[in-house]
């Protein structure tokens, strides 16, 4: 301890009590600030597994029916169809609803109508397209179940709903299966007889609209001001609206579709094409602002050894800074439109809230999307719609989760280090 | 590879404030230390010389465990502290630092004021119980490190707002004011002027005897004008210690001379 | 002729142009070469091609879509020249219609005829559309072929067919990059359009300092005094954007960034970053189902049983928690880049002084990039007011002017989306009032945003 004599020296007492007190705390504190952040991390986490898992829990039912085994005797059936020329005409004309009704009262008993979805007798119809042999016959059909029954079912029914349930239970009749009709239907006023179809068709139309302009608009722009624009007060002016744009809400967009693309440019109301557009002037930015990293991480050497060989500016960036690039800016381009495919609120300012019960054959249909789909069911008074919407919650995750999957794998595949 | 004995060893001191053996350091695969023993004392200021790349930051900065923050970085052998082993399990890295103070290359005043940068660390180690002890500590390191008269009418103005060389003085008075018994400084002047560099020069011996100093420089004169021992680093190797006018005027080994006499470096 | 076939005849011209005029090129460009006059030879002959084929189909093109256009008008004109058309009635309105179902008629969409004047009017209509049909056609065509021959001339070694191509594309390039311009010129003028016509029916300062909200009042007539009062909104939005959801997500994102990137391990953090991220990509409208299916009565019967009254199942509480949720990882990324921007240095300068993990955070790293995290928690606010379907699903319609997290309150985005979703004329105050919080809503987030920026480049700047 040499120094310990040196001049004007009060060396600290570090095995002192007090000092080892005072560091025990100070490390107590250290655990808990470091504890503090995991559990913020974890709490986060948390939440979204909660989130994730009430909505499987709540949807997952949503793919599966109730199903009513309904034995129908045909030739006993005030049916009147001719087994040798069953057309569509014929059979929309047949009364099929009713002929339903009646039969079901013969083999349920009294209360049939209450057990059986309103749409049970399109299973009827499928059934005699498939085999019209069967008109001769008494065949065993396997209709959807009521909105009722199939949540009792799915335990959560009335007491009455319950009691029917048990009963059907008993006679063997009641099975579950796959819900197919919700992937295939539309929207409807019955819990049993929704799809997401219609909601997915103008998704995907929508979604191209917005990719078909969107893409090339904001590309072009990313090339423009990364590669030519000089700067001068119309390229900072661009630039801001870029920036501006790709912070304004959603809505607001909304509201400039409404006023401008509908009123002022009297486009079709509700339609994907409108939709599509709106999405569009939001979708832009984040292409450009990719696109722009994209581009500006083509190393200039590149450039330079182009232009060396006689390369003119525009053969440059088309043949040389845009393939290099263009990983980078699918990449935002995918995120952009995962972005897009779930936005609601302006499409709600557009009409694309309509009730759509066909799907859209085009971009200037009345059409809705997925996000409004479930905007629309989440509103649904009757019970058995908390699934179809929970449901198609789980779709439209599962389409996001895909895109975002395919960003980052474009992302590591072609991330290259200069 | 030349293995460290002791006859390259030229000093044998009898009562070190801080001593290696055989310290090795790796960053992943790489090794950057290979073998290194050195005793350090109270007394005198010690330089460490060597081309850049030799190791010399390095093994300084394993003398307060900062290489504990590099993830890949890992250390072998031993280090002791008035004789206690500073990488064994019962050596607390907070109190080791208060007593191993460190000067960085690039001055490195925190954002806040003046007062507040020096408080830092007695405020963080509890050293001082009031307000007026805290403004004596703060006077005092100051004063010890030649900057009072320049600043004490603006303690409160922000630390950044100083010039390098007074940025330098003020990361030396924040690390005196948790009165360590080593204080190992990196580089110290080389993001300074002539003029801010005779002053820390000026300041290290000032502060000699008080504290266990040890200097990093590329800077050979430096070496030559404020220590007394100097170790010449080369390729992660300790290639000779001795007395500074020794290792300028009369070095042992080969590689040394050459360094002294600008071959390579 | 039909519209789709005319855009395949000019495809189909244009690709005939581009092959022609590239084989001439490259035949003249032979000749050239041959005489030894290499140097004369500027442009590779697929930029000819380009050249001749851009103007056979630009100019068609764009006669095409003025045609589109004006022929509208020229065959009503036509149609109303008419004997036929002598006996429509004078007034614009019914006139209108009975033209508009003659037009149905003619082009197919409309079975029969209500109105037999309309009847009457439909084969006028065919004859005057299929006339303007040809008609358009045939000139776009003479357009293709005069612009395509007159390039076609200029195919020469000589001719810079490649500059002029170029100079075309930089053109489009900057046309696209004009087009966030007029998004912008278009939100900004549609939003102070509309809101001028709403300030014209009521008082801006009724508006922007009035204490009570009840739309409905005014279009049931009773008039627009004291019915679009705004400041309900305005807390509303404040309460649930700026203060619930900060207070849930700048402890959470803060300590979660502070934690990722300080301590845990490489392999926790390459996991645990992504995880938390998905938490910015599930749509709002999963996030709104989700508060106001579950957190709401949740919280509900938790007030309740705590003793809280007017608990609403739509609560400020249910809306802001979700929402706080929502911005973690805006609010934790933002954070990641402030205290990554640190230097190093004030890290190690503050670990050497002996001081531990937490200490260095809080005491220096954190007061040294709070420029930057305020600057991401002003962005995160701005996105947080401008949210709404959140706030549409779970927290409700009621103006309310309280303090009661457990209470229902209404934003501004809820009800832009409730004025204009209903079934509404549009020249109502009712309506029209959703484009003046729009564009409070516009300006505010704006300023945020600027403001933001402003504080966290300074910052930056301040480290570089």
């Amino acid at each position: 301890m040499t120094g310990a004599s040196a001049p004007g020296r009060n060396p600290t007492d570090w095995k002192s009590d007090i000092m080892r007190k005072r560091i025990a705390r100070r490390y107590a504190a250290e655990r808990r600030f470091k504890a503090a952040g995991l559990f913020a991390v974890l709490l986060s986490a948390a939440f979204l597994a909660f989130l994730l898992i009430t909505m499987m829990g709540n949807g997952l039912r949503g793919f599966t029916r109730t199903e009513i085994a309904l034995k129908v005797d045909f030739p006993a059936s005030p049916l009147l169809l001719d087994p040798g020329t069953i057309t569509d005409e014929a059979l929309n004309q047949a009364n099929l609803p009713m002929v339903t009704g009646t039969v079901a009262k013969k083999a349920l008993g009294g209360d049939a109508d209450a057990l059986l979805s309103p749409t049970a007798w399109v299973s009827i119809r499928d059934a005699i397209k498939a085999d019209p042999a069967i008109l001769s016959r008494t065949e065993t059909i396997s209709v959807p179940a009521s909105t009722a029954i199939d949540l009792a079912n799915k335990s959560e029914g009335s007491p009455e709903a319950e009691a029917q349930v048990a009963r059907l239970k008993q006679q063997g009749v009641l099975s579950t299966g796959f819900n197919w009709s919700f992937l295939s239907a539309s929207d409807g006023t019955d819990p049993t007889q929704v799809g997401i179809w219609g909601a997915f068709k103008g998704s995907l139309l929508t979604m191209l609209v917005t990719l078909a302009l969107s893409f090339p608009i904001g590309v072009a722009t990313a090339l423009y001001l990364e590669e030519y624009a000089r700067k001068n007060w119309l390229t900072d002016i661009i630039e801001v609206s870029i920036n501006n744009l790709a912070a304004v809400p959603s809505i607001i967009f909304g509201l400039l579709g409404l006023s401008i693309f509908l009123n002022f440019l009297s486009l079709p109301r509700s339609a994907a094409l409108v939709g599509g557009m709106t999405l569009a002037l939001m979708t832009m930015p984040v292409i450009v602002i990719a696109g722009r990293n994209a581009i500006k991480s083509v190393p200039p050497s590149i450039r330079d050894a182009a232009l060396g060989i006689g390369a003119s500016p525009v053969q440059v960036v088309f043949h040389h800074v845009l393939p290099l690039a263009l990983p980078g800016i699918l990449t935002g381009t995918i995120i952009g439109m995962a972005r897009a495919l779930g936005e609601t609120a302006p499409l709600l300012m557009i009409g694309m809230r309509a009730f759509i019960a066909t799907p859209p054959g085009g971009v200037t249909d009345p059409a809705t999307v997925l996000p409004v789909q479930i905007f629309l069911w989440s509103d649904e008074v009757s019970k058995g719609f908390v699934e179809k919407t929970s449901a198609a919650i789980i779709v439209l995750l599962a389409f996001l989760l895909a895109m975002n999957g395919l960003a980052i794998y474009l992302r590591n595949k072609f991330e290259t280090r200069w | 590879m030349t293995p460290m004995t002791e006859a390259q060893n030229s000093l044998a001191i009898a009562n070190p404030k801080m001593s290696a053996r055989d310290v090795k350091v790796f960053y992943g695969e790489k090794q950057a230390i290979k073998g290194v023993s050195i005793d350090v004392d109270m007394d005198h200021v010690t330089a460490f010389i060597g081309p850049s790349g030799c190791g010399k930051s390095t093994f300084l900065r394993t003398l307060n465990r900062m290489n504990d923050t590099v993830a890949s970085a890992r250390v072998e052998g031993e280090i002791t502290l008035d004789g206690e082993n500073i990488y064994a399990s019962s050596m607390d890295v907070v109190q080791l630092r208060a007593r191993v103070g460190m000067v960085f290359q690039k001055p490195n005043p925190f954002p806040k004021s003046i007062y507040e940068n020096i408080a830092y660390g007695p405020r963080i180690h509890g050293l001082a119980a009031a307000k007026a002890d805290l403004d004596v500590v703060v006077e005092k390191s100051l004063r010890r490190a030649g900057l009072w008269e320049e600043v004490k009418d603006r303690l409160h103005d922000s630390g950044t707002a100083l010039s390098g060389g007074q940025q330098q003085r003020l990361c030396i008075g924040r690390a005196i004011a948790v009165e360590p018994e080593v204080i190992l400084m990196d580089e110290p002047c080389s993001a300074l002027d002539p003029i801010a560099t005779a002053k820390i020069e000026e300041l290290i011996h000032e502060l000699r005897g008080r504290y266990a100093i040890v200097i990093v420089t590329h800077n050979m004169q430096q070496a030559a004008r404020v220590s007394q021992r100097t170790a010449f680093f080369h390729l992660g190797e300790l290639v000779e210690y001795g007395v500074t006018s020794d290792i300028f005027t009369n070095p042992r080994q080969e590689r040394t001379k050459d360094y002294i006499t600008g071959r390579y470096g | 002729m039909t519209g789709p076939a005319i855009l395949l005849l000019l495809a189909g011209l244009g690709a005939i142009a581009w092959v022609s005029a590239r084989t001439r090129a490259l035949r003249l460009q032979t000749v050239a070469r041959a005489s030894g006059r290499r140097d004369a030879v500027h442009s590779l002959p697929g930029y000819h091609g380009w050249y001749v084929a851009l103007w056979t189909l630009i100019p068609a093109a764009i006669f095409l879509a003025v045609w589109a256009n004006v022929a509208p008008g020229l065959v009503t004109q036509s149609v109303l020249s008419d004997p036929a058309a002598q006996s429509l009635p004078a007034d614009a309105f019914s006139r209108a219609s009975v033209l508009g179902e003659a037009r149905a008629i003619a082009t197919g969409s409309q079975a029969g005829a209500f109105n037999p004047q309309s009847q009457a009017l439909v084969e006028p209509y065919r004859t005057a559309t299929t006339k303007y049909g040809v008609a358009g056609a045939v000139l776009a065509l003479l357009l293709a072929f005069a612009g395509g021959a007159y390039a076609f001339t200029r195919v020469r070694p000589d001719f810079r067919a490649r500059t002029r191509v170029e100079r075309l594309v930089m053109g489009t390039l900057l046309v696209a990059s004009l087009i966030a311009i007029i998004t912008t010129l278009g939100i900004v003028a549609s939003l102070l359009w509309e809101s001028f016509r709403f300030f014209s029916m009521v008082n801006p300062v009724d508006f922007l300092f009035g204490l009570k909200w009840s739309p409905q009042s005014a279009a049931m007539g009773y008039g627009n005094e004291d019915a679009f009062g705004a400041v309900p909104l305005f807390w509303g939005t404040i309460f649930i954007g700026a203060i619930i959801a900060m207070v849930v997500a700048i402890p959470l994102g803060l300590m979660s960034a502070i934690y990722l990137t300080q301590y845990a391990s490489p392999t926790v953090r390459k996991w645990m970053k992504p995880t938390l991220e998905m938490l910015a990509g599930v749509p709002t409208v999963v996030y709104g189902y989700f508060a106001a299916l579950t957190i709401a009565p949740a919280l509900r019967d938790f007030a309740v049983a705590i003793g809280i009254h007017g608990a609403s199942s739509e609560s400020a509480l249910a809306a802001g928690l979700v929402m706080g949720v929502m911005i973690i990882p805006f609010v934790s990324s933002m954070a990641d880049d402030s205290i990554a921007a640190v230097p190093q240095s004030m890290r190690d300068g503050s670990l050497a002084m002996g001081a531990t993990t937490s200490e260095t955070i809080r005491k220096v790293l954190i007061p040294a990039a709070l420029p930057g995290v305020v600057g991401g928690v002003l962005l995160a606010v701005s996105r947080a007011i401008g949210e709404t379907m959140i706030v549409v699903m779970a927290a409700g319609l009621a103006a309310n002017l309280t303090a009661n997290p457990f209470a229902s309150v209404t934003t501004v985005t809820t009800q832009i989306v409730q004025l204009l979703t209903g079934d509404q004329e549009f020249d109502s105050a009712k309506t029209l009032a959703a484009f003046a919080l729009g564009l409070v809503l516009f300006i505010v987030t704006l300023l945020l945003n600027i403001v933001a920026l402003r504080v966290v480049k300074k910052y930056r700047e301040a480290y570089e």
